[in-house]
């Protein structure tokens, strides 16, 4: 064995599928120089990949995720690892055999076949030892299979040494991390130190403890998943070969049954959540079998082994030879935590990833680090999305306990979390809950999604209401979003934006470094409010925000809620090395309060002696606006397609004020608007995009529809924009609508998003680069009368009358291309907006 | 026949071990619990017994309220029932232990065939629960076997010597201690611990009386500083290893 | 006084006793030894070579076959006779057996397996737990200590040679004491040499991988005289039999040499290596624990290490 350098590239610590992973993958990218660390012995360190059951379910509601297992799946196959065995996800209640077929509209989505669902009897075929009479369906995925996570680990290890770009040292411990000046400089081991600029923390369950020594969060903790292991089985050591039968989720219990060799491994995620301080986690020499691998507590797999029981009674007369609490990394939000973290600069988290995932996370995580472009947008796993509050252990506990027994589950898309709310409060919370707002919550902020209050709407506006008379399509929702809708659309709303996040960007190098940033052009008079996306080098979309110039050297971003830290850091990292500009995070300075609506002029004149009329208050345009004693800043632009203002106040004022505009709209009706109208009915009206639905870094500008005149400056991404629009689009966003909503048993249904668009004879469609289509966002237009769908197709289907499938549910409805790219399908000259 | 074996809850270690700041105790944090490997033995061989000849077997045990979970271990061998002897949960000596075991058996009812024990404890290796429980209901006791067979209306055990076999006779009602290698025990089946999870445990509180052995307290054994000689890699370390056993003298007769 | 019981089977000594001897003689007490049955009369010399100073032959026409109630009764006889302030014997499975039998009967505590002893009242002793890998300090109250002395605790070394007074004594042995006796023997079988004696014991771990793996390792004890051993692991997998196993609940090995072949080294396995005077470890695994406990290491496939250490083993015997 080589000794410990004293100086390297790159630093991966941890050597379990992750580590080495990422270091086959940067070495494929021409990094040189890395070394791969572990405290544990080669090949097993004894983190979770060791005890792993190393199955692949292949779908996953998750775009994101999906995309990273289908990855993962074709390089365990090249490596020659993955053993193809089916699976079923069994349905042993009614509500399950929906969630099914919403499953597999969610693999078509995704570009997946061989999705098929069956009978009790043709699950019974697969699995001759199931008991069917207490199923009601089987999904069954035909690319499922197992992996030799360990052998895949040595593979690709090895491979990397190949290419002569890797070193590897078992049994070192990280006893620190240096940094200076907020960047990583390299680790202290046990056997001395290694100077680094890069250092990858790829350690599982013990991540945070890495990344609390150079002072970062990594907000996961371990948990406990049982696991046994029953046999021998004469009938499963019939055949040869470690795998014969379909893998079986019995997704309704939270457990699996998985064949391994002539044993079943029993599988379970519905005992109590058992979270472990990362602590607590015994080191490797005092571990009885491995760190991750913990006492078995019977009790709380009893249930488990009941269910299983009942499912595959034949398991009963057969022994527990093995049986283990192994633990896994929990996030709160249960994605994983990837990326360079946003207090150290050049470290970087690959954490809380699972076999079925790992290569595919690591291939996208080296094409980030290496060209900053990763194939597969990562961006719902990036470090960077994480508030300060989210990383708090109290959060990170509640989140996890809470979702754990999810991990199978039917979660609802608007599904709200029960733990650890009401942490961010806006200053008109309590004014919002006496209207009877019901709070959604955002990153911690909890906004109102309708107000109880507009009740009393809902009947006024009768027909024109969409009601949903499906229970699953009327969960978390209110048929009064509706109705604040039509209202907001005669009268005037407000609307609570204090969820935005806020950032002032100053200095005599401000407008270079704003121009550098943001596709659109900066150099606008004082007073002009700018819509703009921002891309990576590679013209991907890395995010949209508005920006308002308010003096010559100072820029106020708003960017939303769910981006808001993803686009700091990223405004962050590029900052001017010599100091000329310097961003300042506003957002706990600065509430919004929107007012929209035909009278929304009429209330804001109302309130202030400043002139607000059109030709002294354009559209586009901001100003200070004195109402009574407070001084706020008004900004002429609207996401809801109406004549109004986002209106920023300072936080200790923002009551006031709230008052004060309330009190000016009673004369003109006003009513409060929750982000059910702002965030999906009206914008879908408007056919407004929203970043992570319709945005993302998979799809550029000119497939968005988001093409404007090119301003003469550089920008970040203009060579590669330039190119995109000099190229036919593979896939155009247009708006659809449902034709028809009545599904096959008679009710009117409603689409919530990612579902499959098909062309009527039933096929996904697949554009050039092989991304199939799928509702990007759907929802009620109830000044349209149709549920309206967002969705990038093929330049031959996007054409205006194109007559198209969704699939919901298992149903196929006819829906109508109603807009190719942005043209809004309400209003559609935007006269109100403008007016 | 009735069948009754005695089992202590102890840690299942694996990995280097270490104590608590009091030094009473082994840390338990990362640990277990299990039995000691003989005692598994046994639970197996009354199981094979009453399966074998018919009759009722039932599992003791003296510990704290926890060690109920070895006791459904053993029921889901196949025990049919389970005496738990509440403690605090300190350690009692030998001595006070079999004292407990002795009138829970009397207390008890049943007329046992056969008490069955591990031969040591694999935490304290006191080696002398089983014959003062003997002692006291005046029975037999053989001590180590890894054979027994009911005969008639005693049973013939074996204990390994001297690389073959003592074998005794023994009448019944007696105490046997066994050891591992007598069988292969089981691993409990799903079924076996859901008929388990459903048992009733009797219980009973025996009086303290304190030890006459007294612990005052546990050490870590220094470990004896050596060096490892790699004599090579794979096939190619042989010759080396072969002078190695001439140095050693091995080849001489 | 101590009193110290002499172990031996139809008069071969058990040589512990010889350390437990050792062990007593430095108590500061007179060391008195107990032989019983005619058959053991012989091995008084050599207890007097360990430091006995007095043997007492306990003479009784049905001790000629091992029998752990009589052995003690007369161990109790000389008890009451004598008064020792302890009692000493081999914490072997006689030795432990034959003083549980007299802590029984005398209800006074004993310690097993003890490698330190101070006598006093209380009597402080270091024994041996958990098969050696703990160790506890104990006080024992009792009018006369109980204790047997952990085998390979001490080295037995002889103290200048006297003769030793002997002391024929005649106990009184009812029936009872005999219900459980010695009352078959199998022998070993011939030419087989026993895992607790071996001078070279070919242990194979989970790491043989299967029982046919086990060929070479047969082989290789073969070549050399000694016996095959294994891992409690490979006995729970059913590869080899229980008798094979090394370990805390298996067979103690002291040979010359343990070649230990694709053992991790777990404690278990680790306590009933210990008395081996040197270990040769083939793994593939540099790390494992057993390589720590190692004199000697090859770092490989015991698959091809072996066959290969069987042709030079022959050839250094050509």
């Amino acid at each position: 064995m080589s000794s410990l350098p004293n100086q390297a590239n790159v630093v991966i610590i941890g050597a379990g599928i992750v580590g080495n992973s990422m270091a086959y993958h940067l070495a494929r990218l021409g990094w040189k120089d890395i070394v791969l660390l572990d405290k544990g012995p080669l090949p097993n360190p004894g983190g979770s990949t060791g005890h792993a059951s190393n199955f692949i379910f292949l779908v996953d509601h998750s775009k994101e995720m999906a995309k990273f297992t289908l990855d993962s799946v074709a390089q365990y196959k090249e490596m020659g690892v993955f053993t193809q065995s089916g699976g079923i996800e069994v349905a042993r209640t009614k509500e399950r055999v929906d969630e099914l077929k919403r499953r597999v509209a969610s693999g078509k989505s995704w570009g997946i076949d061989g999705l098929h669902i069956l009978t009790p009897a043709e699950v019974k075929n697969l699995v001759p030892f199931i008991n069917e009479k207490i199923i009601l369906s089987g999904f069954y995925t035909e690319g499922i299979g197992t992996v030799d996570s360990l052998r895949a680990g040595t593979i690709m290890r090895e491979r990397a040494q190949a290419m002569g770009a890797l070193t590897v040292f078992p049994k070192i411990e990280i006893t620190g991390v240096d940094v200076e000046n907020g960047r990583v400089r390299g680790v202290r081991t046990t056997q001395g130190n290694i100077k680094a600029e890069t250092v990858i923390v790829c350690c599982g369950i013990w991540s945070p403890r890495i990344a609390k020594m150079a002072g970062a969060s990594i907000p996961l903790t371990p948990a406990v998943h049982q696991m046994v292991s029953v046999g021998p089985i004469p009938l499963l050591a019939e055949k040869p070969g470690e795998i014969n039968y379909p893998i079986v989720r019995d997704v309704d219990f939270n457990s699996y049954e998985r064949q391994h060799g002539s044993d079943m491994e029993v599988g379970s995620y519905d005992h109590r959540p058992i979270l472990m301080d990362p602590d607590d986690i015994p080191p490797i020499e005092k571990a009885a079998l491995s760190p991750t691998e913990m006492p078995f507590t019977q009790d709380d797999f009893d249930p488990s082994m009941e269910r299983a029981l009942e499912l595959m009674p034949f398991l009963g007369e057969y022994g527990v030879r093995y049986a283990i609490n192994g633990l896994l990394s929990l996030t709160p939000d249960g994605f994983p935590i990837l990326g360079e973290t946003p207090e150290v600069k050049g470290l970087w988290s690959v954490s809380a990833i699972w076999i079925k995932e790992a290569p595919g996370i690591a291939r996208a995580v080296a094409e980030w680090m290496t060209a900053g472009n990763p194939e597969i947008d990562p961006s719902g796993s990036d470090i960077a999305r994480f508030y300060d509050h989210q990383k708090t252990w109290t959060h990170i506990r509640a989140r996890t306990a809470e979702g754990f027994n999810k991990t199978y589950g039917i979660v609802h898309p608007r599904e709200q979390w029960a733990s650890n709310r009401n942490v961010r409060l806006s200053p008109y919370y309590e004014r919002e809950k006496a209207l009877g707002a019901v709070f959604f919550e955002a990153m911690g902020w909890e906004r109102p999604q309708w107000y109880e209050s507009n009740a009393k709407l809902v009947a006024e506006y009768g027909e024109r209401v969409m009601h949903r008379r499906n229970e699953w399509d009327s969960r978390w929702w209110s048929p009064i979003i509706n109705a604040e809708h039509l209202a907001m659309r005669e009268r005037v709303g407000m609307v609570d934006l204090s969820a935005f996040a806020i950032f002032d960007v100053t200095g005599p190098g401000a407008l270079a470094y704003m121009q550098k940033m943001c596709v659109a052009q900066m150099d606008v008079p004082v007073g002009r409010v700018v819509y703009t996306p921002l891309l990576n080098d590679h013209g991907g979309i890395k995010a949209d925000l508005t920006v308002m110039r308010l003096a010559a050297n100072q820029f106020r971003v708003v960017t939303g809620a769910f981006d808001g830290m993803r686009d700091k850091k990223w405004f962050t990292d590029h900052l001017p090395a010599d100091g000329s500009a310097a961003l300042a995070d506003l957002t706990s300075a600065w509430s919004t309060i929107g007012v929209w609506g035909p009278k929304a002029r009429d209330l804001v004149q109302s309130a202030t002696e400043a002139d607000m009329s059109n030709a002294a208050f354009p559209f586009g345009t901001c100003q200070w606006v004195d109402f009574g004693p407070i001084r706020a800043l008004a900004s002429r632009i609207s996401y809801v397609g109406e004549l109004g203002w986002e209106i920023y106040v300072p936080f200790e004022q923002a009551g006031r004020l709230w008052d004060t505009l309330w009190e000016a709209g009673r004369q003109f009706g006003v009513l409060p608007v929750g982000i059910g109208v702002y965030g999906t009915t009206a914008r879908l009206e408007k056919s407004y995009r929203a970043y992570g639905n319709e945005l993302e870094q998979e799809f550029n500008l000119v497939e968005a529809g988001m093409l404007r005149a090119v301003k003469p400056q550089d920008f970040i991404g203009k060579a590669a924009y330039l190119k995109q629009r000099s190229e036919p689009p593979a896939a155009v966003l247009c708006s659809l609508t449902v034709d028809d909503n009545t599904s096959s048993s008679g009710i009117k249904r409603a689409m919530m998003g990612r579902e499959p668009i098909l062309s009527l004879d039933g096929k996904p469609l697949e554009d050039k680069h092989g991304r199939c289509s799928y509702v990007t966002s759907a929802g009620s237009a109830p000044s349209l009368g149709k549920t309206v769908l967002m969705s990038y197709l093929p330049p031959d289907y996007a054409k205006l009358g194109t007559k198209l499938k969704v699939e919901y549910f298992g149903d196929h409805f006819p829906v109508t291309v109603a807009a190719v790219g942005p043209t809004p399908l309400f209003d559609p000259e935007n006269k109100r907006m403008k007016g | 026949m009735n069948i009754l074996v005695c089992i202590k809850r102890i840690p299942a270690t694996g990995g280097k071990v270490s104590l608590t700041a009091d030094e009473q105790e082994i840390d338990t944090r990362h640990l277990g619990f299990t039995v000691s490997p003989h005692e598994e033995c046994a639970v197996e061989e009354a199981v094979r017994l009453i399966e074998a000849n018919g009759g009722s077997s039932a599992v003791l045990t003296l510990g704290a309220e926890v060690s109920t979970e070895q006791l459904r271990d053993a029921m889901a061998m196949g025990i049919d029932r389970a005496i738990l002897l509440e403690t605090d949960g300190r350690e009692w000596d030998a001595g006070s232990t079999a004292a407990a075991i002795v009138e829970a058996v009397r207390a008890d009812g049943m007329n046992f065939d056969l008490l069955l024990f591990g031969n040591e404890a694999a935490d304290t290796g006191d080696y002398q629960v089983g014959i003062r429980v003997a002692h006291a209901l005046g029975l037999p006791c053989v001590t180590g076997i890894k054979s027994l067979e009911i005969k008639g209306g005693g049973a013939v055990a074996k204990r390994e010597a001297s690389g073959g076999w003592d074998i005794f006779e023994i009448p019944l009602p007696a105490v046997v201690t066994v050891k591992e290698g007598i069988n292969l025990p089981r691993y409990p089946s799903f079924q076996g611990r859901l008929k388990a999870k459903k048992k009733d445990i009797a219980r009973a509180k025996p009086q303290w009386n304190g030890n006459q052995m007294e612990k005052a307290r546990l050490k870590i054994p220094k470990e004896q500083e050596h060096q490892v000689e790699i004599l090579g890699n794979g096939p190619g370390a042989a010759p080396k290893a072969v002078e190695v056993f001439q140095k050693l003298g091995l080849f001489q007769k | 006084m101590i009193i110290a019981l002499i172990e031996h089977d139809r008069g071969k000594l058990n040589e512990s006793s010889l350390e437990m001897l050792t062990l007593g003689r430095g108590l500061g007490l007179p060391l008195h030894a107990v032989l019983i049955g005619e058959a053991a009369r012989p091995l008084a010399d050599r207890a007097a070579a360990f430091g006995a100073a007095t043997v007492h032959v306990v003479q009784h026409e049905r001790l000629a076959e091992y029998a752990p109630e009589a052995w003690a009764q007369c161990v109790v006889e000389l008890i009451e006779s004598l008064k020792p302030e302890a009692v000493l014997a081999s914490g072997t499975d006689r030795g432990n057996e034959v003083m549980a039998h007299v802590a029984a009967q005398t209800r006074l505590p004993m310690a097993a397996n003890c490698i330190e002893i101070k006598l006093g009242n209380p009597c402080v002793v270091t024994r041996a737990r958990w098969g050696g890998s703990l160790l506890e300090e104990a006080r024992l109250n009792g009018s006369t200590h109980l204790l047997t002395v952990a085998p390979l605790a001490v080295e037995a070394v002889e103290s200048p040679a006297r003769s030793p007074t002997i002391n024929t004594v005649t106990p009184t042995l009812d029936d009872k004491v005999f219900r459980v006796r010695v009352s078959g023997r199998v022998e070993a079988g011939a030419g087989k040499i026993s895992l607790a004696e071996a001078r070279v014991v070919v242990g194979g771990g989970r790491g043989v991988g299967s029982a046919e793996g086990f060929k070479p390792l047969e082989e290789l004890a073969e070549l050399m005289g000694g016996a095959v051993g294994c891992s409690r692991a490979v006995t729970s997998l059913g590869w080899r039999p229980h008798a094979e196993q090394v370990g805390q609940t298996g067979t103690r090995i002291a040979p010359d040499l343990y070649i230990a072949c694709g053992v991790s080294g777990a404690t278990q396995h680790l306590i009933g290596a210990r008395g081996s005077k040197h270990i040769l470890a083939i793994n593939t695994d540099a790390d494992a624990p057993i390589v720590a406990a190692a004199d000697y290491a090859i770092i490989g496939d015991l698959h091809e290490v072996i066959p290969a250490l069987c042709a030079e083993v022959k050839k250094a015997m050509a």
